[in-house]
């Protein structure tokens, strides 16, 4: 499992850098999770490392390269605060997505092969959803639809993985299963989650980092300690949780 | 059966109160036929009118289907070709600016007096909400979608075909609602500028002879012929695009 490397990475919308000179590197098969209040640059710079911000009006600078010193194109998987799931399209179609987007043409109509329905089939036993297939998506839950999006996921079966707070839509209780469901699912990957709840990023995490300032610059890594996803009765994360949620404060009061 | 009921009550009420109107004010036959009248022309001339019904559906559904083809491939030009935006807004704009009923003459000129010319017309009104609502729609695809499917290494062919093009319906289906009531419009003016056959047609022959019961059962079979039609799309589109309830809301 190779490491991702950002070398000297910004962003600019005309004269205003929304960071600049960032350096990381998420480590192979790990969980990086970044930190930030709302505004700060947190999505702006997941979608820079997806290869999402090749709009003529923004300005880039720096590399972000695998392990290998190839780019991350085609090696990502994309995961978002909404679902987007396509309502027309029934779970098991949403979820094979992907695969029918790229063997479709104009002159050939592809199905989606067995084989890849079989695995499609597994992974949606695997996040509990076996026996809504055939649905669509507007009668599922909200936790069900992130579901079907984490298995949408999966079903890519990418090295890397990017989540732009993949459960902040969702309640309290759900949120907390899906984080372990997701913790579970994605044990193999190279993950980058970003998200403004201090605890999702600690129970998570390998690494912590926390984004801030204008142009945004990130904190030294916060490494708590244990196997993921931590339990929620550990003093001491509930301990980090405080201070990291107290700078957040401060940080929304100075804004 | 409310979404039955309420339509059928209002036409109900209307003739109801048609008939009041030409009873309580004793107007002439000659301006405003009773209804019953009507009805009973209807039934004396169900042949004749049966025939020209034929021929003016003929030319709205010809032209319904040549008007659609021709916005959405409009449409998908505006949104995959942004070089020829330029050009082609203003010559989509152009087709609009002219009356339909100011080209009629031209047009039965250039394709004669059969149905061509109203085949043509039809289509030149249909072809410009059905255009603009399908641009509207594949422009405003919602962009986590699009995110996602560049993501996954989808090419622009795969991303119009499973994903923009879903998408877009339910705005097209807007413009297909608009453009099934507005059909009947372009194929009537195309007749009554020059035809042999046809509802218009025959609206216009019995107006000259003052057949005023059969203009009017004439007026009445296109009015059921178009709330039919606009029904039957309704009906026809929420089969085929059942999400969009839930979507716009």
């Amino acid at each position: 499992m190779f490491d991702i490397h950002l070398h000297g990475v910004g962003l600019a919308y005309g004269d205003h850098w929304v960071f600049k000179q960032l350096d990381l590197t998420l480590k192979g098969g790990q969980w990086t999770c970044l930190l930030g209040g709302s505004g700060v640059g947190k999505t702006t710079l997941l979608r820079m490392v997806a290869g999402l911000t090749g709009n003529g009006r923004v300005r880039t600078a720096g590399r972000i390269l695998g392990g290998d010193d190839q780019p991350l194109h085609g090696r990502i998987a994309w995961m978002a605060q909404q679902d987007s799931l396509l309502p027309w399209a029934t779970v098991l179609d949403n979820i094979t997505i992907g695969e029918r987007l790229r063997t479709i043409s104009i002159f050939r109509r592809t199905r989606v092969n067995q084989q890849a329905l079989v695995r499609a089939r597994a992974i949606l036993e695997r996040v509990g959803l076996a026996d809504k297939a055939d649905s669509l998506p507007q009668h599922l839950s909200g936790g069900q639809r992130q579901r079907v999006a984490l298995a949408r996921t999966l079903f890519e079966d990418r090295p890397v993985v990017l989540m732009d707070e993949p459960f902040g839509a969702l309640d309290a209780i759900t949120r907390l299963n899906l984080q372990d469901l997701a913790c579970e699912l994605l044990q193999d990957k190279t993950v980058l989650l970003i998200t403004h709840d201090p605890l999702e990023a600690l129970r998570l995490g390998h690494e912590v980092y926390h984004l801030r300032g204008q142009p945004a610059l990130l904190t030294d890594a916060i490494v708590p300690s244990g196997t993921t996803p931590r339990a929620l009765n550990d003093g001491r994360l509930m301990a980090l949780q405080g201070v990291l949620l107290d700078r957040l404060r401060c940080e929304e009061a100075a804004a | 059966m409310n979404r039955v009921l309420k339509p059928v009550s209002v036409i109900i009420g209307l003739l109801v109160a048609w008939q009041a109107l030409v009873m309580v004010l004793d107007i002439p036959a000659f301006i405003i036929p009773e209804p019953v009248a009507v009805i009973i022309r209807m039934y004396d001339d169900a042949g004749l009118l049966w025939h020209h019904t034929l021929v003016t559906l003929t030319e709205m559904l010809l032209g319904l289907g040549f008007g659609v083809l021709l916005g959405v491939l409009m449409a998908l030009m505006l949104v995959y070709f942004a070089s020829l935006r330029p050009w082609l807004l203003p010559l989509l704009l152009t087709t609009q600016a002219i009356p339909v009923f100011a080209l009629a003459p031209v047009l039965m000129l250039w394709f004669g007096y059969g149905m061509a010319s109203k085949v043509i017309m039809t289509m030149l009104i249909i072809f410009f909400p059905v255009a603009t609502c399908c641009y509207d729609g594949l422009r405003h695809t919602r962009q986590d979608w699009l995110d996602l499917a560049h993501t996954m290494g989808g090419g622009s062919w795969a991303v119009l075909r499973l994903i923009r093009w879903h998408a877009a319906l339910p705005a097209l289906a807007s413009g297909l609602r608009m453009a099934v009531v507005v059909a009947p419009i372009g194929a009537v003016v195309g007749e009554w500028v020059g035809s042999s056959a046809g509802l218009g047609y025959l609206m216009l022959q019995a107006n000259a002879r003052l057949w005023v019961d059969l203009m009017f059962a004439a007026l009445t079979v296109l009015a059921f012929c178009s709330v039919g039609l606009y029904y039957l799309t309704d009906l026809l589109l929420r089969k085929l695009i059942p999400w969009q309830s839930t979507d716009l809301s």
